[in-house]
């Protein structure tokens, strides 16, 4: 797929996902926003898994540690075919296996996740099983940056980097905004490359929302041999509707008649402007 | 020869558990033991020694023990995840709950030094909540082995389950309940000696007390049966209704909170299928541990052949005047 392309899907999706949100009256509308982008170039041009190769042991392996922002994952997974778009209608319903946080009932999922600071520990395990094995593929998980604090993260840090897992990548969907605030005034994470640095990780940051540079800092993954990659992807929660974006109070906020009609009026202006 | 139950002395099931596990990951490279810097409580050194690229460790950190656990299985391993049941079933118990239970991951928790094990170390270091907190999470199987037998067997069972499961065992040395081929099955209490005027419906370490109790009590003229239930979820209901409707009275016994645990489930099991007979759960009360050793702190709560025969008799209105109680 094409940058341009990319970037046409990165809108589509975001019009479906409002779509799926503004019908469920419910979902993470900020946070799915800040990482539709990574998920696209995930889904589209890094990760070896399909449909029919997701029960592959060799498949590479998504874990989405922020599981609140499962709506963005549906809309990517219902693209690439795991499971037919109209099933997205069930979301949040009454007996759905489309439960507002990942869970396995559905195709595409590797692993049920919500509570916080559970993905990345999971995914270590699936990279070291990979390593013991011999296998090629690669485990790739999403943690939001809020999800930092989760002590249990940084445990598994220790453990990737003692374990010299460089078939794990991990990216942090740096947005900066919590549900409360600033993550920097809920409980500051900087200086957060050294961080993960001092933690034995080889660290790359990137726009999250530059299609091409995710992708190239992807496919060049591992950074170094024999460690760990994290990749800071700076985002904007909310980010490509101007009146979502940095507004803390659209973290699980579901837009009015109104505010969705906008929102989809911008989608399709800038739609219009990347097909022309 | 005949085989008389509790005599013949046995190993600690923590060693039967490591030699068990030994054989099993001889046999099966993708059989692992993960530990939380638990392989010396754990005694796995041996395993460690022989079968290196068979253990992972990853340090004191029970919440990414399970949630690694969890991605190894993911990847068709057999895990073994072994720390002490106190810190595995308590910081790690999220963990347990969302990336073993909700997810469906057939990790086996192996939790050591279960109990009060520990003795005077302290509540902190007890595990006597672990049955009721996990009980009350779905999909998890939850096993505490009496003796070595059940602890073999229990284990090796283990690695076929397609689902979690929850192993719970101490480490004192635990005399033989059964002859060698005695069949075990998951989910069916087996009974360790027939009585009818009372049954002891015990779990784990405490099984070898309720039969001390059974005989002091056939001294005294009382048959009590013993029955070791060592799946404590799901729970053998027919092996209890048919106790119940053979003996006169129920005395559940457990190394555990009286709450949540074995004695609880027995009575929810009686009372929902209209069955009313003198009850009694021997088990912690709700009170700030006694300090001792194991056996001391049995002793202090009733748990032992004295104060279980006590309790019996007590059931059956045989507490006459004068008896201390």
């Amino acid at each position: 797929m094409t940058e341009r392309e990319l970037e046409i899907k990165s809108i589509q999706y975001r019009k479906t996902l409002l779509r799926c949100i503004k019908r469920a009256n419910a979902g993470h509308t900020g946070g799915d926003l800040s990482c539709i982008d990574i998920l696209n170039v995930l889904y589209n041009r890094v990760l070896n898994v399909s449909p029919g190769t997701f029960d592959d042991p060799g498949r590479d392996r998504y874990v989405q540690s922020k599981g609140h922002s499962v709506e963005a994952l549906y809309v990517v997974l219902a693209d690439r075919g795991f499971f037919p778009e109209s099933d997205l209608r069930t979301l949040c319903c009454h007996r759905s296996h489309y439960v507002g946080h990942p869970t396995r009932k559905v195709r595409g999922i590797e692993q049920n996740t919500g509570a916080l600071g559970h993905g990345l520990a999971f995914s270590v395990g699936a990279a070291l099983a990979g390593k013991m094995d011999g296998a090629a593929y690669k485990v790739y998980t999403l943690l939001g940056d809020g999800e930092l604090a989760e002590g249990s993260n940084w445990e598994s840090m220790l453990t990737a980097a003692h374990y010299r897992l460089d078939n794990l990548v991990a990216i942090a969907d740096r947005n900066t905004l919590q549900i409360t605030g600033c993550t920097e005034d809920v409980c500051a994470l900087e200086p957060l490359r050294q961080k993960f640095e001092a933690f034995g990780w080889a660290v790359r940051e990137v726009d999250g929302h530059d299609v091409a540079a995710l992708a190239d800092t992807f496919l060049v993954a591992p950074f170094e041999t024999g460690r760990p990659s994290m990749v800071i992807a700076r985002t904007v929660k909310g980010k490509g509707i101007s009146f979502m974006e940095n507004e803390v109070k659209w973290h699980h906020h579901v837009p009015t008649d109104e505010q969705y009609e906008r929102a989809q009026q911008e989608l399709d202006h800038l739609l219009r402007e990347v097909q022309a | 020869m005949s085989f008389t139950p509790g005599v013949e002395p046995g190993q600690p099931n923590l060693d039967v558990f490591c030699e068990t596990l030994l054989t099993l990951a001889r046999a099966d490279r993708n059989v692992l033991a993960v530990t939380s810097d638990s392989r010396g409580s754990g005694k796995l050194a041996p395993f460690a020694a022989a079968l290196p690229g068979q253990i992972v460790e990853v340090g004191i950190a029970e919440q990414n023990l399970v949630g690694v656990a969890a991605g190894l299985a993911s990847a068709g391993k057999i895990v073994y995840a072994v720390s002490p049941a106190s810190f595995l079933t308590a910081r790690a118990l999220e963990q347990i709950k969302n990336d073993l239970c909700y997810s469906d991951r057939p990790v086996k928790l192996v939790g050591i030094s279960a109990g009060v094990s520990y003795g005077a170390l302290g509540s902190t270091h007890h595990s006597t909540h672990d049955l009721a907190a996990l009980r009350a999470i779905e999909n998890i199987t939850i096993i505490v082995p009496a003796d070595n037998l059940e602890t073999a067997e229990a284990i090796k069972a283990a690695a076929a389950m397609e689902h979690p499961v929850y192993l719970r065992f101490g480490k004192r040395p635990l005399p033989h309940l059964y002859p060698p081929q005695t069949q075990f099955t998951v989910g069916k209490g087996l009974t360790v000696c027939e009585g009818t005027d009372v049954a002891f419906i015990a779990t784990g370490e405490t099984v070898h007390p309720a039969l001390m109790a059974a005989r002091e009590l056939r001294a005294q003229g009382v048959s009590a049966r013993v029955i070791s239930m060592h799946t404590v979820k799901p729970l053998d209901a027919d092996a209890l209704i048919r106790a119940a409707g053979e003996c006169r009275a129920i005395v559940t016994v457990e190394e555990h909170s009286s709450f949540g645990g074995l004695g609880e489930a027995c009575a929810a099991v009686l009372m929902q299928a209209g069955i009313h007979i003198p009850f009694r759960i021997v088990g912690f009360p709700d009170e700030y541990m006694v300090t001792g050793n194991q056996l001391e702190i049995w002793e202090h709560y009733g748990i032992g052949a004295k104060g279980l025969s006590r309790t019996a008799k007590t059931l059956l209105g045989m507490r006459g005047k004068g008896e201390t109680p």
